[in-house]
């Protein structure tokens, strides 16, 4: 594995009437489990069925009935834990937190305060220009989701769909390493793409399956600096926590406003109070929710439904044995082997399928050269899908063994550049085996130097004035190149006629 | 073929009556329906099902007729109103639960009718198990069926199984215990009533109280009886994760009545100030009965019992604050009427403030008060360390080679109804302060009928046993059992 040594980046500054301020965020990121049945009780966690019909007796919260952990939602947390280099809890419990709402049948949610399945993990996010930021991970726990309350349906009844109730998520809280909000967008992204490799989230944000409360705070240069060698928090402001957010766009938004707002009232000599806020995307402001003297009593205690979750190393470790190769490793793969660039790895290896794709692409037949595979998947294979109706790469008419037949004839010669794309479109619209429509419309390169000589000798007699031309000025070859690409109905190979064309000009 | 007279019949007996078809089981059950039926002034049945039971006792008389039926086959029984049986009302004895009807089945009501038992209808109790004498059941208080001049308290929250066992309106109930709530009603009433080793019994479908400490068990004539209905009632759950995954023995099997050799512990701690005489009578009767028996009976020091109570007192109503916030008016049961423009939070206090009884209303504020912020520490966290510690006594006593630990079961008789209704509610709570360090520790215990007081009323004495020794202790509660020779029943006076 390369070595990806990157610089951390500069915080972001804004500049208020009194001086500098920095910024300072923290996430807790909910992130869906993906998993077929609810993480207590068993029931289906099919999206968009009918309201209520995914729900058992147990996510109804009808009385004596009792949670059973889903041994499924644990594994794909540890897994999580685990691509996030983070430490797993081999003991682990259960506990209560106890609020009254609709859309919380038991009138409580079984969550983990004092001991969670996954404690201290990190991620390197990048940033771009070489610099990426060590965002350390504090712990992950296990915990079911609420149902959801409609209240625009009819003006005096409000209306509960439990279908998600009870499904499971992952909560994970970031330390607050994160100093800008493209930071926090680029370290959401990256736990999404993180998950979405490790198969525990499919990271759908517009579906609610990875949400986040984002904790803002301000500090003068030099604070952080101070807390991050004491561990001290009385270094930093008091920070504020927006809630609920599933929109990177929003959340970068939410965080400049916020700190905005919050350097305003200090600048103003007042003081930050800790309280929930809710970002309104509309006006571009936060509103307060609820103050922390409003604020719930949760009365956390440790749910005596549920045994203690012991899970044993062994099993741990035949998870960690089964992971898949995280996005780092490999990207950090593809340059080496490959020979990408930083940014061609970064976008083949941003989404899972990108990558799962790209490797097909190279993996089979010969000569399939990783360069020009990466710069077909890129430029041709995601332009094409985007200019026809946004596709996904799932969804694209071209495979990746027919993609690799046409990496091929390129990189044996069979074909040039410009031919493969008529081909790649041929292959898109109309399917087939890339091999056999080159050789069915004889689209093959001609490689022949006899027959290109033929072809240069002609365009040579035919133009004298442009031959007197470019023996003034060589660089005017490119016109006779072309007209004899042209003559070939581009079949000609270009690096053949170029250097006769050179040669028969005498330059 | 002629019916015996039902009084007098237990479990084991109509069990044998069955078999060599001196009756039928829709013969028994007609029987015990028709005692039901007049029985009304105990207040102990509170959904009467015949329809059920003439159902069950049908299918019960076809498996008999095929032979190799299981014990419980034909047995008509009663259960508690905190077990969910489907399609019954199911209330937990409380008004927020009116009209609940569940769509499900407790494991241990599946469990009994697997084996062919016959449900005779649903009984009374203390709303939501919390109570010691069955007034604070929505249903009124059960009637004790041993009346001296007065109506008497049959204990709670048991209740409505113990009165209708001891009535003889079914050879056997379902009870649950927290506190205290199959022991003590059994001792008021003269009865065998066992709380097993909590995870013996699975606890789904049964109304919640508090989930650390809530355990079912059988209330029955004799301890033969408790084994045979013991034995159908327990086993690993799938859908209990505190249900243990252990082999159920054949209690009945184990019934030697031989203790020659075990050692008894009589625990000092237990002996209270102003414990009233006759019981301790009847404790030192139990001690003599078992030394003679051939037991070894030694003193022993449980230390931290006296924190037993006050440590319970936090831990259940914890936990109680917790599990009845499901009882909202939104889904099921209950909700008050609205006036117009009330939000969800009158919803809330107004379904909750009019479904629940005054005693679940101070549980579950004492609840919340000891989980909520600042005070979890010195109530909740306290009381959890608290109960470690007992249950290190125990674990220290049977290290030591006791077998088990005998103990009386209550305070006192049954009391008055009323009685206490202008007592500080501990007064109440005292009534359980010999059998809560049982369930705080998770262990087995009995009560068995030993002995009448002055007022010819029945007092019980409680054996402790070892985890999953239940064998082991109904073996000793036999023996027990035979000693004392308690054969006293109520005069029918219903």
């Amino acid at each position: 594995m390369l070595d990806l040594s990157y610089e951390a980046p500069a915080p972001k500054v804004i500049q208020g009437a009194t001086g500098d301020w920095e910024l300072v965020i923290g996430l807790e990121v909910h992130a869906q489990v993906a998993s077929k049945a609810k993480v207590f009780s068993g029931a289906s966690t099919q999206f968009g069925a009918e309201p209520n019909s995914n729900v058992s007796f147990v996510d109804a919260g009808m009385p004596g009935m009792l949670p059973v952990i889903n041994e499924g939602c644990v594994a794909q947390t540890v897994r999580t834990g685990l691509g996030l280099k983070a430490a797993i809890n081999l003991h682990s419990a259960f506990d209560r937190k106890n609020y009254f709402y609709p859309d919380q049948p038991a009138g409580y949610q079984i969550s983990q305060l004092y001991h969670p399945l996954v404690g201290e993990g990190e991620v390197l996010v990048e940033l771009g220009n070489g610099t990426a930021r060590r965002v350390r991970i504090e712990r992950i726990h296990l915990e079911q989701d609420a149902g959801k309350s409609i209240h625009d349906m009819d003006p005096t009844m409000s209306f509960v769909d439990l279908n998600r109730a009870g499904v499971a998520l992952m909560e994970i809280v970031s330390r607050p390493d994160i100093r800008s909000p493209e930071e926090a967008a680029a370290y959401i992204l990256k736990l999404r793409q993180i998950m979405r490799y490790l198969g525990t989230c499919d990271g759908d944000m517009q579906n609610g399956n990875l949400r986040a409360d984002v904790n803002v705070s301000v500090c003068r240069p030099g604070d952080y600096e101070k807390y991050a060698e004491s561990g001290d928090f009385s270094h930093l402001g008091t920070r504020c926590e927006i809630k609920n957010m599933n929109s990177t766009r929003f959340i970068q938004a939410a965080i400049e406003v916020e700190a905005r707002r919050q350097i305003a009232i200090l600048e103003d000599g007042g003081q930050i109070v800790q309280e929930t806020r809710g970002f309104d995307p509309d006006k571009g402001e936060t509103r307060s929710q609820r103050s922390k003297e409003e604020a719930h009593d949760y009365r956390y205690f440790p749910d005596p439904d549920l045994l203690p979750l012991e899970i044993e190393q062994a099993w741990v470790d035949d998870i960690a044995s089964a992971l898949p190769e995280l996005p780092d490793a490999k990207k950090a793969r593809l340059m080496e082997a490959f020979g990408l660039s930083d940014y061609d790895a970064g976008v083949l290896t941003a989404e899972v399928e990108n990558a799962a794709y790209f490797e097909q692409v190279v993996s089979g037949g010969t000569k399939r050269d990783g360069k020009t595979a990466a710069n077909w998947v890129i430029n041709e294979l995601f332009g094409r899908l985007k200019r026809d109706g946004d596709k996904a790469i799932t969804e694209s008419p071209v495979s990746p063994d027919q993609l690799g037949g046409i990496v091929e004839l390129i990189g044996k010669g069979d074909i040039s550049g410009k031919i493969a794309k008529d081909l790649f479109e041929i292959v898109y619209t109309e399917g087939g085996d890339p091999a056999q429509i080159v050789e069915e419309r004889g689209m093959r390169q001609v490689t022949d130097t006899g027959a290109i000589e033929t072809a240069v000798d002609e365009v040579i007699a035919a133009n004298p004035a442009q031959v007197e031309k470019a023996k003034q000025n060589p660089k005017l070859a490119g016109w006779f190149v072309g007209q004899v690409m042209k003559a070939t109905g581009g079949k000609a190979n270009p690096a053949a006629v170029n250097q006769i064309v050179s040669a028969k000009l005498g330059l | 073929m002629t019916l015996p007279d039902l009084s007098s019949l237990t479990i084991a007996t109509a069990r044998e009556g069955l078999r060599a078809k001196d009756f039928t089981a829709q013969e028994l059950t007609e029987g015990f329906l028709a005692l039901q039926e007049g029985a009304g002034a105990l207040n102990a049945v509170v959904h009467a099902t015949p329809e059920i039971a003439r159902a069950q006792a049908e299918a019960a008389d076809a498996r008999l007729a095929e032979g190799a039926a299981p014990d419980l086959c034909g047995i008509p029984l009663g259960i508690k109103d905190l077990f969910c049986t489907k399609g019954v009302p199911s209330q937990a004895a409380s008004r927020i639960l009116e009209g609940f009807k569940p769509e499900y089945e407790s494991t241990v009501t599946s469990q009994l009718f697997a084996d062919g038992a016959v449900m005779l209808g649903k009984l009374n109790m203390d709303e939501f198990a919390m109570g010691s004498s069955n007034e604070t059941s929505t249903y009124g208080p059960v009637v004790n069926p041993w009346r001296k001049n007065r109506d008497l308290t049959a204990g709670g929250s048991s209740g409505g199984s113990a009165a209708a066992v001891a009535a003889g309106l079914c050879l056997g109930a379902t009870g649950t215990d927290t506190g205290g709530s199959i022991r003590q009603p059994a001792s008021f009433t003269g009865i065998t009533g066992i709380k097993p080793t909590y995870g013996r019994i699975s606890r789904w479908g049964i109304i919640a109280f508090a989930s650390s400490l809530d355990q079912a068990g059988p209330m029955t004539r004799d301890v033969r009886d408790a084994a045979i209905m013991l034995r159908a009632m327990c086993g690993a759950d799938p859908k209990d994760s505190t249900s243990a995954d252990l082999p159920v023995p054949d209690f009945e099997a184990a019934l030697t009545g031989d203790i020659r050799g075990k050692v008894i512990g009589i625990p000092r701690e237990y002996r209270m100030d102003g414990m009233p005489e006759e019981i301790e009578a009847l404790w030192a009767e139990g001690r003599r009965m078992l030394q003679e028996a051939g037991a070894e009976v030694r003193d022993i020091s449980l230390p931290h019992t006296k924190y037993a109570l006050p440590a319970y007192y936090v831990i259940a109503p914890a936990e109680a604050s917790s599990n009845l916030a499901r009882y909202d008016g939104v889904r099921f049961g209950r909700r008050a009427a609205l006036g117009q423009g009330e939000d969800i939070t009158a919803m809330y206090e107004k379904t909750r403030a009019e479904g629940f009884g005054a005693e679940v209303q101070r549980r579950v504020m004492v609840g919340t008060y000891v989980l909520s912020a600042g005070f979890y520490d010195a109530y909740y966290n306290k009381a959890r360390k608290v109960r470690t510690l007992i249950k290190r006594d125990f674990e220290q006593v049977f290290a030591d080679g006791v077998d088990a630990i005998l103990t009386p079961t209550a305070p006192s008789a049954a009391f008055g109804l009323g009685d206490m209704a202008d007592a500080d509610p501990v007064q109440m709570y005292l009534n359980d302060v010999f059998t809560v360090t049982v369930n705080l520790a998770g262990l087995p215990g009995i009560s068995v009928p030993a002995g009448l007081d002055r007022q010819g009323l029945p007092l019980g004495l409680q054996l402790i046993g070892k985890p999953w020794e239940e064998a082991e202790l109904l073996d000793t509660a036999y023996s027990l059992e035979r000693a004392a020779g308690f054969v006293a029943r109520p005069d029918k006076w219903w």
